[in-house]
């Protein structure tokens, strides 16, 4: 997923399960593997989608389906989601199981890490128990080769018994081989000879019992040997599975069942527990994987592990891990601010000299004033603004983020942080969420999904909007700048950026206090399990990334300033032309809210202008900004210092702006967000809390501020 | 000689152990096998989170962070070295 055109934004509403379309003739192919095991880009460079990858685990969470073309015949690719296992613990593991028992590929690439292979190798064998027709790419060759870890692949293969490619899919070598080998397997041209797990006697005995029964009354739709063993493991999700699928009723046919309960009978007079049978299962899978792993993997040099040891004994030491977070993140913040300022003022120079000619444009046509109004001074300005402020920062923002993603860093996050979440009562990997809700809070609430549990998860998206997402960003930045920073002189951008740095630990606390509180209201419940993987950290490809990060910001912010902001201007133009008596609509609706407003802190236009931000929160500030300018202060604006004076000739203090900067932070989420949540919980009620939460919680906290303020004299 | 087994999250940083036994149960103890840790793995603890939890262990080449609530059903017997 990560933070792509495609999942921000509108993006993440596209149904990412696709329908059922099969086109004839096409070979489908089901993609498995570990999680962070480089999945994705074997995924993105076999068919072209531009996914993002990340490295951190759980990050791809749905299936997704893409095309390619192989010595002519059409495949199907369907990226499964990475799990460790395919015992159905979770729901993850329970689709990847699903698809590659019922959902019939004609074949299944498992895609490893070669650096990690031993802990692959047990998904490999698992799979490899259900179907014959398996190929196994060894991903991340380059990392392997970087640490000095030598596989011999052809010794891999003949263990195996399926044929086995050495990619790195980053960088595109291997790709056509691995191509080759799904072509000879999926049109059965090769023909596999997979390793037989054999189990211990007791094991083996209880599935020869079961088997003759088993044969008959699966009829071929699965490999018996193995739906046998997960009978005798009492795997349920399997016989719900098996009816809903292939329409077969264990529990239906008598004698497989009387079968079952004597076997199971057999084993605990072997003084052998039901859930033993598991244990011994995954034992022999475990050791049989370092059997192989042994023969076939040379470890160059023992301390592979050594730079990353290093690197995490700093980065999560008990003094500096924390401190270093912060000190990256206000680094991040400082970048995005300092190098956002020119290219944001170029912009708005260019798109308001465009303004301008617009104008002399449709004075020399005669056009009504009106249409003018509209499409200049409504659409067009709102979209020049949006784009000239928000476009730089996120062009920034994104690709460093990414930066970190790509490098690994993110997990040690959630491990710094997951105590505090723990004691919240929340997951630690909602540290995770939160990180990509400051992409964006739509990605953010999707991210969710890596966490398993139903009411962790819940707490996760109920507060993913307390984080600031990048929509909100500009708006904090200027504020910040304005008002804050002014004041700093020479160090106005490392001012800016403590300042959000402050709000965005402000925003972490409110987090952790609003989650404490909901899993002591209506999310009751203890911390689920968790566990945490920290992978190698991988060396990032900083001009891939870049640039694509940056083109993909760009098509997303001009997409979005298109469709949104200049729909919104329009609508506030008309707002604050259409009159009723003397005063606008826009007027009223300000002076309606005012009393309200100024409780708060704030004023009736800033509260207009958060109420029709609502689709997004990019246009809060021009929308504000517009309603200003009418009130006939000001008629250009061209820089943060006009736009201070035109803050301050309508009443804006230093309260003002902590107060409107606070309830930027703590507001309801924007429409993509809510439809996401609502997608996502499929619940009136969640998505009616995820809109009343952050709303009250800023309603308060700027009431107690402005009132603090007032009554100690500040403001 | 009489082996003492000690909880996981006893185990002091640098140190390795040889799992024993799993306490956990149902989908706990699933999850952990499937991690790697059977009877007979070998664990390294790495370090502790700078708030004291979780702690990072080694387990069969990958690096794993667990809650003590976890590690402390995990029982190991203390070993020279993997």
């Amino acid at each position: 997923m990560g933070l792509t055109q495609q999942s921000t934004g509108l993006g993440v509403l596209k149904d990412s399960l696709p329908s059922e379309a099969k086109s004839a003739g096409d070979l489908i192919i089901a993609l498995a593997g570990n999680p962070n095991t480089g999945k994705s880009t074997v995924f993105n460079s076999l068919t072209g989608l531009n996914q993002h990858t990340g490295n951190w685990p759980g990050k791809t969470v749905t299936n997704a389906r893409g095309k390619y073309s192989h010595q002519g015949k059409d495949f199907t690719l369907v990226d499964l989601p990475g799990t460790y296992s395919l015992f159905a613990n979770s729901a993850e593991e329970e689709i990847a199981r699903d698809f590659i028992c019922f959902g019939q590929p004609h074949a299944t690439v498992v895609v490893t890490d070669a650096t990690c292979l031993e802990r692959n190798l047990n998904l490999v064998l698992q799979v490899m128990e259900i179907t014959d027709k398996v190929v196994v790419c060894v991903n991340l060759a380059d990392e392997a080769k970087r640490k000095n870890l030598n596989i011999n692949f052809a010794l891999l293969s003949e263990a195996l018994g399926v044929p086995v490619v050495e990619t790195s899919a980053r960088d595109g070598t291997g790709l056509t081989e691995l191509k080759d080998a799904v072509y000879r397997v999926a049109t059965g041209q090769a023909r596999t000879k997979p390793l037989r797990i054999t189990y211990d006697s007791d094991v083996e005995q209880a599935v020869g019992s079961v088997l003759p029964l088993v044969e008959q009354t699966v009829a071929g739709k699965i490999n018996p040997r193995w739906a046998a063993l997960r009978l005798i493991d009492n795997d349920a999700s399997l016989l719900n599975a098996l009816n809903r699928f292939v329409g077969i009723d264990i529990k239906a046919s008598p004698n497989l069942n009387a079968k079952l309960v004597l076997v199971q009978e057999e084993l605990r007079a072997a003084n052998i527990r039901p859930d033993e049978i598991r244990d011994r299962i995954v034992s022999r899978l475990v050791k049989r994987a370092e059997a192989i792993a042994g023969k076939t993997v040379f470890v160059g040099n023992k301390h592979y592990n050594n730079f990353d040891r290093k690197l995490d004994n700093i980065v999560t030491s008990r003094h500096w891990g924390i401190p270093i977070m912060l000190g990256l993140l206000g680094l991040v913040f400082w970048i995005t601010i300092k190098g956002a300022n020119f290219p944001s003022e170029v912009i708005a120079n260019g798109l308001f000299r465009l303004e301008e000619h617009l104008t002399a444009l449709f004075q020399a046509y005669h056009w009504p004033d009106w249409l003018h109004g509209i499409l200049v001074l409504g659409m067009y300005r709102t979209l020049a603004w949006v784009i000239s402020v928000m476009l730089p920062p996120m062009a920034i923002f994104f690709p460093l983020f990414t930066l970190l993603e790509d490098l690994g860093y993110l997990p040690r996050v959630a491990f710094n942080l997951d105590n505090f979440f723990k004691k919240a009562c929340a997951h630690g990997k909602q540290a995770l969420t939160m990180c990509m809700g400051f992409g964006c809070n739509a990605a953010g609430i999707i991210a969710c999904r890596i966490i398993d549990s139903p009411r962790e998860r819940l707490i996760a998206m109920l507060t993913n909007n307390f984080v600031p997402c990048n929509g909100r960003f500009p708006t904090l930045i200027a504020l910040a700048s304005i008002f804050i920073a002014a004041a700093a002189g020479p160090f106005r951008s490392a001012a800016a950026a403590l300042t959000i740095l402050g709000v965005i630990v402000l925003g972490v606390l409110i987090t952790l206090a609003i989650s404490s509180l909901l899993s002591r209201t209506v999310l009751k419940g203890l911390p689920s399990s968790f566990t945490l993987e920290l992978p190698p950290y991988r060396k990032p490809q900083l001009g891939r990334i870049i640039v694509r990060s940056i083109l993909d910001r760009t098509l997303f912010v001009l997409g979005r300033a298109i469709t949104v902001a200049a729909p919104a201007g329009l609508i506030v133009w008309l707002m604050d032309n259409v009159t009723s008596g003397s005063t606008s609509l826009l007027g009223h609706c300000a002076a309606f809210l005012h009393p309200f407003a100024s409780w708060l802190g704030l004023d009736g236009y800033i509260l207009t202008a958060f109420i029709l931000g609502f689709p997004a929160n990019e246009i809060v500030l021009p929308i504000l900004i517009m309603s200003y300018l009418s009130t006939g202060s000001m008629l250009e604006l061209d820089s943060l210092t006009a736009l201070r004076e035109l803050l301050v000739a309508n009443g804006w203090t230093w309260l003002t702006a902590v107060c409107t900067m606070l309830f930027s932070l703590n507001h309801f989420p924007c429409g993509t967000t809510i439809l996401t949540i609502h997608k996502e919980t499929r619940s009136a009620k969640w998505t009616l809390l995820s809109f009343l939460v952050p709303t009250i919680v800023g309603v308060l906290l700027c009431f107690i501020v402005a009132q603090s303020a007032r009554l100690l004299g500040l403001a | 000689m009489e082996e003492k087994y000690i909880a996981l999250n006893q185990l002091p940083t640098g140190a390795f152990g040889r799992v024993r036994q799993l306490a956990a149960k149902d989908s706990t103890r699933r999850r952990m096998l499937d991690l790697g840790l059977i009877c007979d793995t070998v664990v390294e603890a790495l370090r502790q989170s700078p708030s004291g939890d979780p702690t990072a262990y080694q387990i069969r080449g990958a690096v794993i962070a667990l809650r003590s609530e976890e590690a402390s059903q995990i029982l190991v017997e203390m070993v020279e070295s993997a």
